[in-house]
């Protein structure tokens, strides 16, 4: 239990997948401008990931190793990744379409988010076991989250200061981004 | 109207040069520029996977049926970067390995994808390819100015070589993390700078 626990603080915390992996910056900059569209896309990523994570396991171990094929990684987990949004954007439009209203136009941006693709990697060569490997899935996803949230609470506060024409928006928030990630950087001295 | 394709070619290296014009495919920007040489790699294989996919993109515009078209794209693009992968896995192993997950992640890099939306499945073949050398080099550049100038800073190094004399101590932190954020935050603010001066 306890190797859980440390699994789960590792991926949210010390190896938080945007700031210290550098992965999922697109929709890190490209929905921090609201509050509102941060969580909407945490909640999302949460979803979809979790399940992602759980799917590639078993076409990597089931299906990829045993016929040694696994040159094909790439292809498949990205076909997995896409048909598995289509998938999930259909069954909540059925069943659950206030959720699905939410999420809105995140649902399909998923697929090109390189945090889903590169935590399923992440978690095939670290070698887990399932379990570890759904752990590991649900960290990174709330990691994503809380880096994404937070930013989108001082990117708001951003818009008021009067900053110079040149920096606005992008440039400042990438530099932002940089102090946040410097803050997760202290993590680092826990492992 | 077309237009001339020393123009397509040319506009990937100042007027949409990304990353910094067209803020896309930031995620291997951030984590490969610890070098330059890792820069370099990494750009060159995202523009070979670019041009091919552009030209055969291109060549199938008129074949791919709209509705699936993304999917189909990204068949394309996966293809590539499968080739690149193995390409890389058997003649540069130990750029590889530094370079890790992110060559198979070239397959969600959204300039890739951005560029077969929005040129090669409009434009025939030859526009198409001269707009996926032009993107795809000023990309390498990108690369290689922020990785040279974390390598130079962070490192006190340039291509493995010492550049400052033994005095130098080195600001560790811009081969980090946060040190990627900031150094393409700032040279993002001077690239707007520059042309907000002309």
């Amino acid at each position: 239990m306890t190797t859980y626990i440390l699994l789960a603080v590792t991926c949210i915390l010390v190896n938080n997948i945007v700031l210290t992996q550098y992965l999922g910056i697109c929709p890190f900059m490209g929905t921090s401008k609201a509050m509102e569209t941060a969580t909407g896309m945490a909640m999302a990523v949460l979803f979809v990931l979790v399940m992602a994570g759980s799917v590639t396991w078993m076409v990597e171990h089931w299906l990829l190793v045993p016929l040694g094929i696994t040159f094909l990684r790439t292809i498949a987990f990205i076909l997995i990744i896409a048909s598995l949004v289509q998938f999930v954007e259909m069954f909540l439009k059925k069943s659950a379409p206030g959720l699905y209203a939410s999420l809105g136009i995140f649902l399909p941006l998923i697929t090109t988010n390189c945090a889903v693709m590169g935590a399923c990697l992440l978690a095939i060569s670290a070698d887990y076991s399932f379990i570890e490997t759904l752990v590991a899935s649900t960290g990174y996803a709330l990691g994503f989250g809380l880096a994404l949230i937070l930013f989108a609470g001082v990117r708001e506060r951003l818009f008021q200061g009067r900053i110079p024409k040149a920096f606005r928006d992008t440039a400042i928030g990438l530099v932002t981004a940089g102090v946040i990630s410097l803050s997760f950087f202290a993590f680092k001295g826990m492992g | 109207m077309p237009r001339p394709l020393h123009k397509e070619f040319l506009k990937g290296l100042w007027e949409e040069i990304p990353p910094f014009r067209l803020v896309l495919g930031l995620c291997p920007v951030l984590a490969v520029t610890r070098s330059v040489e890792n820069g370099i790699g990494m750009g060159l294989a995202t523009a070979f996977v670019l041009v091919c996919s552009n030209m055969l993109i291109s060549l199938l515009r008129n074949h791919i049926p709209p509705k699936v078209r993304i999917a189909c794209y990204i068949l394309v693009i996966a293809t590539f970067v499968t080739i690149v992968d193995l390409l890389m896995q058997a003649f540069t192993y130990p750029l590889y390995q530094k370079l890790g997950i992110f060559i198979p992640l070239i397959v969600v890099n959204c300039i890739v994808l951005g560029r077969a939306e929005a040129f090669a499945s409009k434009n025939p073949l030859l526009p198409s390819l001269a707009d996926g050398l032009g993107i795809g080099i000023g990309f390498t550049l990108s690369l290689a100015t922020l990785g040279a100038l974390r390598e130079i800073f962070g490192n006190g190094t340039f291509f493995g070589h010492t550049v400052f004399g033994p005095g130098y101590m080195p600001l560790t932190f811009l081969v980090e993390a946060p040190g990627a954020f900031i150094g393409l935050g700032l040279l993002l603010g001077l690239m707007n700078l520059i042309s907000q001066r002309r």
